[in-house]
């Protein structure tokens, strides 16, 4: 039987894209926990993911796939089933649009926010609300990016706004409001109450947790330098 | 073969409207070429790509498609003849990896070189020279990335490296030579022997006037 396994690090959005869709999929896979990700990088991950040594890492039958958006589309190459794209060539390249933009600028955005301090922090904040105001007005129409069903785009860009949600909570800005962004406040909750995304995301409290401890950090660094 | 209006919204010194043109050449579409002023921009470009309000954008039956890598692969899908992704899932997931490692990484950090002030651009240079590396390391003495013909990852280096070739020259920083870059610096002469690419890239000369006259207006 092939054998899939995925490498990540729990704090980590980006190796929830990977199991959601596996799961998603009904794949069989062995989950490999990334100890201490942001201090250590073990073996496998050097040797899986040698250009930028980051989880997630998918390993299918020894083969090496890197970055989560490459990942999502080789599983979706080969596992058909349920599957995460449209079939129409246009539909796909909409879907592929957005998830080109959740890498370009809410990616961004995710370090963004919890690295930078001052100015640029205030930038991130002012990007972030630009971000929303384009999602709101131009990306959703219907339940999900996907259309009445999860897709591709919705746990790529679900993936990350989740995240964002929590560094709100962390930094004291509240963006994603039910009055200011109406459809996005609704694709989110609609997102978050998917059984595919409850039964497998973090425990809210602990992540908020960590991100504290992390921000604090680096805002501590910051002022002694 | 049906009707089929295509159209291309570019600019001339864009390189990402030529990865575009290239995919489209080797498929052998017929469409309609539109040149688009960035300092004035056309209400029709606003209208097919509002999210970023930039070239390219390809308009397929009047419905509109934006960001390079993204019109690629649906030209791949869409005009089934000469592929430029592989057909293999891992392949093609390898070439996917290597585009957007030039799109995200390459290609940024170099136009930050040539753009960066006098302080930031040693910093710059470092950068971009790593990420060029890190390509350089992974291409092989094989004429293509992917196999026998010219595939994505051939069309976003070797674009990029024609373009670096120039914008150096202009800026007066030695970034890619055949001495730090052997084989990305080869790969340039195997760019001007593929027909296609010489045929859409715009004259060096011209580029370089282009960058002269750039660079003066952004100081």
């Amino acid at each position: 039987m092939a054998e899939v396994k995925v490498l990540g690090a729990w704090p980590s959005p980006f190796g929830y894209r990977v199991i959601w869709a596996l799961k998603h999929k009904g794949v069989k896979f062995e989950y490999i926990e990334e100890e201490d990700h942001l201090n250590k990088k073990s073996k496998l991950r050097l040797q899986s993911n040698p250009v930028h040594q980051k989880v997630p890492v998918f390993i299918h039958d020894g083969k090496p796939v890197a970055e989560s958006t490459v990942i999502l589309e080789y599983i979706e190459e080969t596992w058909p089933q349920n599957p995460l794209l449209p079939q129409d060539p246009y539909e796909r390249a909409m879907a592929r649009f957005w998830i080109k933009l959740g890498e370009d600028k809410a990616t961004t955005l995710f370090f963004a926010f919890i690295r930078a301090v001052g100015e640029d922090h205030e930038k991130a904040t002012n990007e972030w609300k630009e971000l929303l105001q384009i999602l709101e007005k131009h990306g959703l129409g219907k339940k999900f990016f996907g259309g009445e069903e999860i897709g591709m785009a919705d746990l790529a860009l679900g993936s990350v706004v989740c995240w964002l949600e929590i560094f709100e909570e962390i930094v004291g800005v509240k963006m994603i409001e039910a009055v200011s962004f109406p459809r996005l406040h609704q694709w989110i909750q609609n997102f978050k109450q998917e059984p595919l995304i409850k039964d497998n995301i973090p425990d809210r409290q602990k992540l908020v947790s960590f991100f504290k401890h992390r921000r604090e950090a680096i805002v501590a660094a910051a002022k002694a330098s | 073969m049906a009707h089929e209006e295509v159209k291309l919204f570019g600019m001339w010194s864009s390189p990402f409207v030529r990865i575009v043109e290239v995919a489209l050449k080797i498929k052998g579409v017929q469409y309609e070429y539109i040149e688009e002023d960035l300092q004035n921009k056309s209400s029709l470009l606003l209208k097919y790509n509002p999210v970023y309000k930039k070239v390219p954008v390809l308009l397929h039956n009047g419905k509109p498609i934006a960001e390079s890598l993204v019109i690629v692969e649906y030209i791949d899908e869409t005009w089934k003849d000469n592929p430029i992704l592989p057909q293999d899932s891992f392949e093609r997931a390898q070439a996917r990896f290597w585009a957007k490692l030039i799109d995200d990484k390459c290609m940024p950090s170099l136009w930050r070189v040539f753009r960066s002030k006098d302080n930031e651009q040693e910093k710059a240079t470092e950068e971009a020279l790593e990420n060029l590396k890190i390509l350089e390391n992974e291409l092989t003495d094989k004429r293509f990335f992917g196999g026998e013909t010219i595939g994505l990852v051939d069309i976003a280096a070797k674009i990029t490296v024609y373009w670096v070739q120039v914008a150096q020259e202009v800026a007066g920083v030695g970034i890619i030579s055949s001495q730090n870059f052997p084989v990305l610096f080869k790969w340039i002469d195997d760019l001007l022997s593929c027909n296609v690419l010489k045929e859409t890239m715009p004259p060096k000369d011209k580029l370089a006037a282009f960058f002269r006259t750039h660079s003066k207006a952004s100081k």
